[in-house]
C-alpha cells in the first residue's frame, strides 16, 4: 500500500514555503504578504511535526509547533495592527509604495 | 656697652640711607615733602656714627668682626669646605671712615635742600643721595672683598644716577655713560684680581686671606702673581679714584649737581679707591708698591698741570681733587700709609668745602661757572669767601690747617722712599705738584673773589647763600684746622690721629718680595712700639724723621711761592698772564687741552671701538644676515616643493579614494530600492547561494 514516508512531508512543506515566499514577493498588499508568512511558517510547522514523527526526539517537534501557533497568532495581531496604522499614515496599505526609508 | 651692640648699630647706620632711598623712590611723587624724610634719616645716621666713632676709639681696641656664611660651595676635592662668608669689620679705618661719609652726606643734604630748590625732581634728587650713602657705608664697613665689589658696582650706578641727573642736557647723558664705562675698564681688572685671591685662598675674606699669605701661601706657589693681584686690584682703585690713564671721567663728572660733585666726586665715592688700597696694603709686593707710587705720582702731576689753565670753576676742583687722589695713591706706594688716610680724611673735608663753596658761588651766580666773568664776589659774599679761602690754605698746605699736616707726611715719606730706594723722581714729581697745587688754588681764589667784578650784570645780582647752605661750609672750613687731628700744628706724629687712630698694618708679603726697609728685623721688635707705627720698620721711621723737617721746609718753600707767583700773576698783575700764555703757546695748549688725552682716547679706544662695531655690524649685515635670508629663501623652496606634492599627490590621492567611494556609492545605492519585498528576493537568493556554497548536505 501506499507508505506517506518523510519525504512527502517535506515536499509538502517545501511546496508550501515555495508558496509563501512567492506570495510575500508578488503580492502588493500587506495583508496578502502576512499571508505568505503565515504560509512560511506553518511550512516549518510540518517539518517540526514530521521529524517528531520519523525521529525519535520525544514529543520535542510537537511542542515546538504548538509553540510557533501562538507565536504566529501574536506576530498577525502585531502586524495587523501595524498595517493599519500604515493604512493610518498613508492611506493604503501597498508596501512598493511605502519606501520612505529610502531617504 | 657691649661689641653686639657696636655691630648692630654699625648695621643699622648702614640700612638706614637704604631704607631712606627706597621710602623716598616709591612715594616721593605722591609726597613731595618725603625729602625731609631722607634728610632726617642721614641725620639719624650721622648721629649714630659719631657714637659708633667715639665708642670704638675709646673703648675698644681690638678690631670686631662681625660675620655669617652666606653660601656654602661644598666640599671640593683637596681644599675642604668652601664658604662664601658676608659680614662687617669694625675697626679704627672704618669708624672714621662712617664719620666722614656721614658727616659730609648729612651737610650736603642740608645743602641741597636749597641748592636744588625748584628742580623738577627735587624728591628723586634726594632718594638717588641715600641710594649712594646706603653703599659708600656698604664699602667701608664690608670685612670681605667680594661685598666690596658689590658696593663698589653700587656706588658706580649711584654715580651715574647722579652724575646724569639732569639727563635732558647731552653732555649730562655722556658724562654719566663715561663714568660708567671708565670705571668698568678698571673693575675688570679688579675683579680678576679677587679671583686670582679667591682661586688660591678659597674666601673672600680679608683678613682670612691675609692670614694664609703671612703663613707663606703664595698665589700659584709664584710671588710674581701675588705682585699681580695686588695691581689688578689696584686697577679698580685706578678706575674709581680717577688715577692716569682712567681719570679722564671725573672731571666730565661736574655735569652733575654741584653738591653731588662735593659729595661723590671729590670727598667720599673717589677715595674708595684709596681706601681699598690701604684694605689691601698688607698684600701688596715691592713691585706692586713700586708701580702704584709711580701711578699717583704721574697722576698727581698731569691733573696738577691741567689745573692751572681751566677756566671753569668746577673744572678746576675736579683736576685738584684727582691731582690729591694720586697724592693718596702715591702715598700709599710709598708705604707711608698712615698719611695717606690721614690725607684722604683731610682732603674729604676741605675738598667737600671747597665744592660746596663753588656750588654757593654758582647758585649766587645764576649757573655761571667761568671764573673770568667772576671776581670781586668777596665783598658780596663773605662767609663763603672766608671758607673758601681756608680750604684753600689748607689744600695748599699752608701751616695751621690740617692739609699741612697730611701733605708733610706724604712729602716725608716720598722723601724717604727716594733716600731708600733712589727713585728720586716721585719726591720730586711731588714738591712739583705742591708748588703747582698752591699756585692754581690761589689763581682761583683771586679770580673769583679778588679784584673787580668782571661781568657787573651778574654781579649786581650776586648775594650771599642762605644760612643752610653757609653753615655746612663752615663746619667744613673748622675741621680744615689742625686742632682736631693733633696739638702740635707743624707735626701729626704725635697726634692722636696718628698716634692711637691709625696704624700702618705690617706687610703679610714674603719677606724677598718686600722693599728691604719694610722687612721687620728681630731687635727693631722693641722700639716699633715707641714709634707709635705710624710706618712699619724702624729703618724707614728712622728715615722718615730724617726727611720730616726737609720736608716740611721744603713744601713750605714750594707753596709760599706757588702762592706769590700767583699773587704775581692775577692780583697784583706784576706779570702778564695773557702774555706768557701766548710766549709758550704750546705748552698753554697742551695744558688748557688737557695734554690731548680725551682726543687720544677718542681717536684709539672710542674710534678703535666704533670701527670694530662697524665691522662687526658688516659682518652682521652681509654674512650671518645673509645666511639666515639664504637658509630662509631655502627653507622656503623646499616648503613650496612639499606643498606642490601635498596638493598634488597627497589630496590626489585623498581625493581619488573620496571619487572611488563616491563612484561605489553611487551606483551601489540603487541597490537599495526601499522595497521590502526586493529585499526579501535578495535574502531568498543569498540563501540559496550561500546553502550552494557551504553545501550543508
Amino acid at each position: 500500500m501506499f507508505q506517506v514516508t518523510l519525504q512527502h512531508f517535506l515536499v509538502l512543506s517545501a511546496i508550501l514555503f515555495s508558496l509563501g515566499v512567492y506570495g510575500i514577493v508578488t503580492r502588493k498588499n500587506a495583508v496578502m504578504v502576512l499571508m505568505g508568512i503565515e504560509l512560511i511558517l506553518n511550512a516549518a510547522n510540518i517539518n517540526f511535526v514530521a521529524f517528531a514523527k520519523f525521529g525519535n526526539f520525544g514529543f520535542g517537534g510537537q511542542m515546538y509547533a504548538l509553540f510557533v501557533i501562538v507565536l504566529a497568532a501574536a506576530e498577525a495581531a502585531i502586524a495587523l495592527a501595524i498595517v493599519l496604522n500604515i493604512y493610518k499614515t498613508f492611506t493604503n496599505v501597498n508596501i512598493d509604495e511605502i519606501d520612505n526609508l529610502k531617504e | 656697652m657691649s661689641e653686639s651692640l657696636l655691630v648692630n648699630l654699625s648695621i643699622a647706620i648702614l640700612f638706614l640711607p637704604l631704607l631712606g632711598f627706597a621710602t623716598v623712590v616709591i612715594w616721593g611723587k605722591r609726597f613731595p615733602k618725603l625729602y625731609l624724610l631722607e634728610v632726617g634719616i642721614i641725620t639719624v645716621a650721622f648721629l649714630i656714627s659719631l657714637f659708633v666713632m667715639f665708642a670704638k676709639l675709646s673703648y675698644f681696641p681690638k678690631d670686631i668682626i662681625s660675620e655669617f656664611t652666606w653660601i656654602t660651595l661644598g666640599n671640593a676635592p683637596n681644599d675642604g669646605v668652601i664658604n662664601i662668608d658676608l659680614g662687617i669689620k669694625i675697626d679704627n679705618l672704618t669708624v672714621l671712615m662712617l664719620f666722614v661719609v656721614n658727616l659730609i652726606s648729612m651737610l650736603v643734604h642740608y645743602f641741597s635742600v636749597e641748592y636744588m630748590h625748584g628742580d623738577k625732581r627735587y624728591t628723586r634728587y634726594f632718594s638717588y643721595l641715600g641710594l649712594f650713602t646706603f653703599s659708600m657705608l656698604g664699602i667701608v664697613l664690608t670685612h670681605n672683598i667680594l661685598m666690596m665689589y658689590i658696593f663698589w658696582e653700587l656706588v658706580g650706578v649711584s654715580s651715574y644716577l647722579l652724575i646724569g641727573f639732569w639727563f635732558e642736557k647731552k653732555s649730562a647723558a655722556d658724562a654719566s655713560k663715561k663714568a660708567f664705562i671708565v670705571n668698568r675698564i678698571g673693575d675688570i681688572g679688579m675683579f680678576i684680581g679677587i679671583l686670582i685671591l679667591f682661586t688660591n685662598y678659597h674666601t673672600f675674606t680679608f683678613d682670612t686671606i691675609f692670614e694664609q699669605i703671612k703663613n707663606g701661601v703664595i698665589p700659584f706657589g709664584n710671588n710674581a702673581w701675588l705682585t699681580a693681584a695686588g695691581i689688578l686690584i689696584f686697577m679698580g682703585a685706578v678706575g674709581k679714584s680717577a688715577q692716569f690713564p682712567l681719570h679722564v671721567w671725573l672731571p666730565d663728572a661736574m655735569e652733575g649737581p654741584t653738591p653731588v660733585s662735593a659729595l661723590i666726586h671729590a670727598a667720599t665715592m673717589v677715595a674708595a679707591g684709596v681706601y681699598l688700597v690701604t684694605r689691601i696694603f698688607v698684600l701688596l709686593t715691592a713691585d706692586a708698591m713700586l708701580v702704584i707710587a709711580v701711578v699717583g705720582a704721574f697722576t698727581a702731576f698731569v691733573a696738577a698741570t691741567i689745573a692751572i689753565t681751566q677756566n671753569d670753576i668746577k673744572k678746576v676742583l675736579a683736576y685738584s681733587t684727582v691731582s690729591q687722589l694720586g697724592y693718596m695713591i702715591m702715598s700709599l706706594g710709598v708705604g707711608a700709609y698712615a698719611f695717606a688716610f690721614f690725607h684722604l680724611v683731610t682732603h674729604a673735608f676741605f675738598k667737600a668745602c671747597l665744592f660746596l663753596g663753588s656750588g654757593s658761588v654758582i647758585h649766587a651766580m645764576h649757573h655761571e661757572q667761568d671764573i673770568r666773568k667772576m671776581g670781586g664776589l668777596k665783598k658780596k659774599m663773605p662767609l663763603t669767601y672766608a671758607t673758601f679761602l681756608i680750604s684753600t690754605l689748607a689744600i695748599s698746605g699752608v701751616p695751621l690747617t690740617s692739609g699741612f699736616l697730611s701733605k708733610d707726611g706724604i712729602l716725608a715719606g716720598t722723601l724717604a722712599f727716594g733716600k731708600l730706594t733712589g727713585h728720586w723722581l716721585i719726591p720730586i714729581l711731588a714738591f712739583t705738584v705742591a708748588g703747582l697745587t698752591a699756585f692754581y688754588m690761589f689763581r682761583l681764589v683771586i679770580l673769583t673773589f679778588h679784584g673787580e667784578a668782571r661781568d657787573h650784570h651778574k654781579f649786581d645780582h650776586a648775594h650771599e647763600s642762605p644760612k643752610l647752605m653757609v653753615t655746612p661750609l663752615i663746619i667744613l672750613a673748622a675741621l680744615s684746622i689742625f686742632i682736631w687731628y693733633t696739638p702740635n700744628p707743624i707735626g701729626a706724629d704725635n697726634g692722636w690721629f696718628l698716634k692711637s687712630w691709625v696704624k700702618t698694618p705690617h706687610q703679610v708679603t714674603p719677606d724677598e718680595t718686600r722693599f728691604s726697609f719694610m722687612v721687620e728685623k728681630q731687635n727693631h721688635e722693641v722700639s716699633k712700639e715707641e714709634h707709635g707705627e705710624i710706618v712699619n720698620s724702624l729703618e724707614y721711621t728712622e728715615t722718615m724723621h730724617w726727611a720730616h723737617y726737609k720736608a716740611m721746609f721744603g713744601s713750605l718753600a714750594v707753596a709760599g711761592l706757588g702762592i706769590l707767583l700767583s699773587f704775581m700773576f692775577y692780583q697784583w698783575k706784576k706779570i702778564d698772564a695773557d702774555n706768557l700764555a701766548n710766549k709758550i703757546k704750546a705748552l698753554y695748549n697742551f695744558s688748557l687741552n688737557k695734554w690731548y688725552l680725551d682726543e687720544l682716547y677718542d681717536a684709539t679706544a672710542v674710534s678703535g671701538t666704533l670701527n670694530t662695531g662697524k665691522g662687526l655690524s658688516w659682518f652682521d649685515q652681509k654674512i650671518v644676515d645673509g645666511a639666515v635670508n639664504g637658509s630662509a629663501w631655502l627653507t622656503r623652496f623646499t616648503s613650496k616643493l612639499s606643498g606642490l606634492f601635498d596638493t598634488y599627490v597627497v589630496d590626489g590621492l585623498v581625493n581619488f579614494s573620496a571619487l572611488l567611494s563616491g563612484f561605489v556609492g553611487l551606483n551601489f545605492r540603487k541597490l537599495q530600492t526601499g522595497k521590502v519585498q526586493t529585499y526579501v528576493v535578495f535574502v531568498v537568493f543569498a540563501v540559496i547561494i550561500l546553502l550552494i556554497f557551504f553545501k550543508p548536505f
